[in-house]
Formats: C-alpha cells, sequence, structure tokens
C-alpha cells in the first residue's frame, strides 16, 4: 500500500492541475493537488502514490547516494584485488 | 552523469552494493557491545527485508522487529464491521483501497459481503470515486478511508473535491491512522525490545523528519528515516550500527533524495484543514493507542458515514482469534512461524489474522519468502 513509484513528468494539464509521468514506460496520469502551484516541472522526478504526485525525487540527493555507493564498491574492488595479489604471493603452487 | 529514470530503480537494488554494504555492517557490527534490535515500523520496508534476504546478510547480533505499519493488518474487527454493514445497505457503493477487501471481520470479509450482493469496489485511486458517484447518482458512495500519514492527504484531497464540486453523494468513513503515537506505545510497552527505528519512507515524505525528533530526545531511541529499495535498507542499517558504536544516538535520513524535514506541507495543510486527532483508536493487535487515529472534523459531519449511519454501526469491541498472535508479532516479541497455525490453517488464501492479508504484512511476508529463511 505504501510503496510509490518514482516516475519522470512528461506532460502538465494546468486546466485540471494533473500531469501525465512515465512509470518505466508506463504513462499514466497523476493529481498535482497535493503539490505547491508551479512545483512540478516537465522533466522532474517525482513519486507516485494512489493516483497523486506526493513529492519530488531530489537529483542533486540521487546522484549523491548513486555516488556513494561507487566509491564504496570500488574501494571493496580495490581491497579485493589487493587480496587476491597478496594470496597470489602465498600460492603454494607458484609455477606448477 | 545524468540522472535517469532506470537509476532510480536498478541503482538502489544493486546486488553489488547490498553485498557491499552487508560486508560494512558485518565488520562494525563486531564492535558491538550488545545485541541491538532495530524495529521497521512501516510494512513497505518488511516486505523489501523478506524479499531481498536482508536478515541472511546480517550478523547474529542485529536483530529485526516487524512493526505495526501496514494500514491493513492494524485494522480491528470492529471498523471492519462497520464496512460491512455499510456495504451491505441497499443504496450503497463502498470504496475501498488495497488488501482491505480481503480482511476478515466478524461476519466475514468485504469480499464476503460482496458474495452476498453487496456491491463493494477496489480502486487504486481516492479520486476515483468521482467517477463511481457521477456514474452511480441515485447510490450514495462510502470511501473507506485508510492507511498512515502517506494515504491521508489523498483522502483530504478528495473531501476537498467532494467539497468544491458540490458532489452530493460521496461520504467518508475514516480510519487513518499515525505512526509516532504507535512507536511511542510500543516503546511504552517494557517487553517490547527495541533500541532502534528504520523509519518509514513515504510517511516521512509527507509529514517530514520532524515527526520523530522525540525519539532520539525523549526515548533515546535512535532513529534512521529509510527508503524502500534493498540499498537503502542496508545503507540505514549500517548508519544504525555506526551511531550505535559512535555511542551517538540520532535522529538520521538515509533517504535523502525523496524526505525533507518539514516534508510535504501542501499535503499538511489539507490534512488539518478536513482532520483532528480522534481521542483513541484501538489497533489491531496493539490495542487502545490515544491520539493515534484521526477523525473529520465536527464541521464536516454531514459527509461522516459513522454519523450519518451511527444507528446501525455496531459499537462492540470484537478481540482477535484466539490462536493468531498478531499482537506479539506487532510488538516484536513473536516471529510468525512462532504461531501454531502460521502457514496450515492461516495461510494468505484463507488468512486468519490481518498479518497474512496484505502482502505488507510479516506473516504474509514470511509465508511468501519463507524458503529464505
Ligand atoms: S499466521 Fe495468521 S493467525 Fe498466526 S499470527 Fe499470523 S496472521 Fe495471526
Amino acid at each position: 500500500m505504501c510503496l510509490s513509484i518514482p516516475s519522470k513528468v512528461v506532460k502538465i494539464d494546468k486546466e485540471n492541475n494533473m500531469a501525465t509521468v512515465d512509470t518505466m514506460g508506463v504513462k499514466r496520469d497523476a493529481s498535482l493537488d497535493l503539490m505547491a502551484e508551479d512545483d512540478v516541472k516537465v522533466g522532474d522526478y517525482v513519486l507516485l502514490h494512489i493516483g497523486f504526485i506526493m513529492n519530488k525525487i531530489d537529483e542533486e540527493d540521487a546522484m549523491l547516494s548513486l555516488e556513494t555507493y561507487k566509491e564504496i564498491i570500488e574501494a571493496m574492488d580495490e581491497e579485493e584485488r589487493q587480496r587476491t595479489i597478496l594470496e597470489d604471493d602465498n600460492c603454494v603452487n607458484r609455477g606448477v | 552523469m545524468q540522472l535517469e529514470l532506470k537509476n532510480l530503480y536498478n541503482d538502489f537494488r544493486d546486488a553489488k552494493t547490498i553485498k557491499a554494504y552487508a560486508k560494512i555492517i558485518q565488520e562494525d557490527a563486531k564492535k558491538l557491545n550488545k545485541e541491538i534490535h532495530i524495529m521497521e515500523v512501516c510494512g513497505g520496508h518488511t516486505h523489501t527485508i523478506m524479499k531481498y534476504g536482508v536478515l541472511q546478510l546480517l550478523p547474529q547480533n542485529i536483530k529485526f522487529v516487524h512493526g505495526p505499519g501496514c494500514p491493513v493488518c492494524i485494522m480491528p474487527k470492529e471498523r471492519i464491521d462497520h464496512a460491512y454493514v455499510l456495504a451491505m445497505q441497499s443504496d450503497v457503493i463502498l470504496v475501498t483501497l488495497g488488501d482491505m477487501i480481503k480482511v476478515p471481520g466478524s461476519n466475514g470479509s468485504l469480499q464476503d459481503a460482496r458474495s452476498k450482493g453487496a456491491d463493494v469496489r477496489f480502486v487504486y485511486s481516492p479520486m476515483d470515486c468521482l467517477k463511481i458517484a457521477s456514474e452511480n447518482p441515485d447510490k450514495k458512495i462510502i470511501f473507506f478511508a485508510i492507511g498512515f500519514e502517506t494515504t491521508t492527504p489523498m483522502t483530504a484531497a478528495l473531501l476537498n473535491a467532494v467539497i468544491n464540486k458540490n458532489i452530493p453523494n460521496i461520504f467518508f468513513h475514516i480510519n487513518h491512522v499515525t505512526v509516532p503515537e504507535a512507536m511511542a506505545a510500543l516503546i511504552a510497552d517494557d517487553a517490547s525490545n527495541i533500541d532502534a527505528f528504520l523509519g518509514p519512507a513515504h510517511v516521512s515524505v509527507i509529514s517530514g523528519s520532524k515527526i520523530y525528533e522525540e525519539f532520539p530526545r525523549d526515548y533515546k531511541k535512535t532513529v534512521v528515516v529509510s527508503g524502500f529499495e534493498p540499498v537503502d535498507v542496508m545503507q540505514s542499517i549500517s548508519m544504525i550500527v555506526k551511531q550505535f558504536i559512535e555511542n551517538r544516538c540520532e535522529l538520521e535520513v538515509e533517504y535523502k533524495r525523496a524526505v525533507s524535514y518539514e516534508g510535504n506541507s501542501k499535503a499538511q495543510e489539507l490534512i488539518n484543514k478536513y482532520f483532528e486527532k480522534a481521542q483513541n483508536f484501538r489497533w489491531r493487535g496493539l490495542g487502545d493507542i490515544p491520539r493515534s487515529g484521526l477523525r473529520l472534523r465536527d464541521e464536516y459531519d454531514a459527509l461522516n458515514a459513522e454519523v450519518l449511519y451511527k444507528d446501525i454501526l455496531p459499537t462492540q469491541k470484537i478481540d482477535d482469534h484466539k490462536l493468531c498472535i498478531c499482537g506479539d508479532i506487532l510488538r516484536g516479541k513473536a516471529t510468525p512461524p512462532q504461531c501454531t497455525i502460521f502457514g496450515t490453517a492461516c495461510k494468505p488464501t484463507t488468512p486468519i489474522g490481518s498479518c497474512m492479508v496484505s502482502s505488507e504484512g510479516a506473516c504474509a511476508a514470511y509465508y511468501k519468502y519463507g524458503n529464505l529463511i
């Protein structure tokens, strides 16, 4: 019930205060009644819940998270690479 | 890099990132000097935790307690009986959301009412009531409103539309509940054993993280507001563990891309316009929690089905099934497999307790993803 889906705004119908959003290829209409006037623009990422847009997704914060994840994985990969090299150094079967 | 929609889907579910966080948590948890018990308040998190096997990725000393945050699971039988009685009126179309239709009351579920000829409809959005009302001008449409802070503003928006457009045949039966009061009640229960909360995602989108300030301050409980994706949950667990090893007890937000301190103020205004705190709401499994529910303000009595149908709505309280331990599960004192009828008499197709009904309920999640345990 509470799962809201990230979607991208593709059209705004000012007269009816509705937006058309794209949810991974599926287009649907959503009410803008919970959003301040002119807050939502075409191209914005939003969360959609039971027929309403309930907020905008902050792109900068989303990117920041994704960058953090990339760094964490890179750090882990590096650690693993070093460990593999060290393990290789200790390999008893060397030269076999 | 430019953010694309698929990033918001795939990258927050990325298996490699989940594993990386599992490793960080495993390492950090070695420094903990006690077990920590984290309650995920919200059923959406329960679902993610079970679906992605999060429990199996965690070290022994981090335990999860499944909370009460599934609006369907906490609906007491007497409220369902209200819905049932309303639905059975020949001039009423009862409209509700989600899995509500399957929850058993004392006379049966809304589905049973439907098989007896009642007109019960399940809609995607509260706004669908407008269409049903105009297509059925001789019927009374009663919207059986359920949900936490996340869905309350949508009910308020429908109220707004009904009033502004002068729609004569839509009425409301309000069952909205609020999260902080339930969290405080759970803490007050000594046996509940909670050290930290995974704060709900979309409740917080609406209400802002400000609603949890009292928990670190007054109750010394850590709160990290988390998104629903598995990477969000792992990162949030990691943030909680870090607080414990660094001896901090704070309110933090992991789900920054969607949650601000203030929340959605337009939505909050709408809620306040139409609703006020009810004296009490009786939660299925948890019992009475003062001020944990909302009611329509008196000036909207003319739209309030509870007022209009006062004479036919049952008032007695009804206890849960004797064998059902949903109450203990919602308090974190038991897990679903400990229920003697879990998976046998009680299954998603024949639910006895409400935790088995909704896919967000702890019992249903264990049943569905139980092979991972
Ligand atoms: S398995 Fe069914 S009866 Fe048992 S606690 Fe869960 S919902 Fe209640």
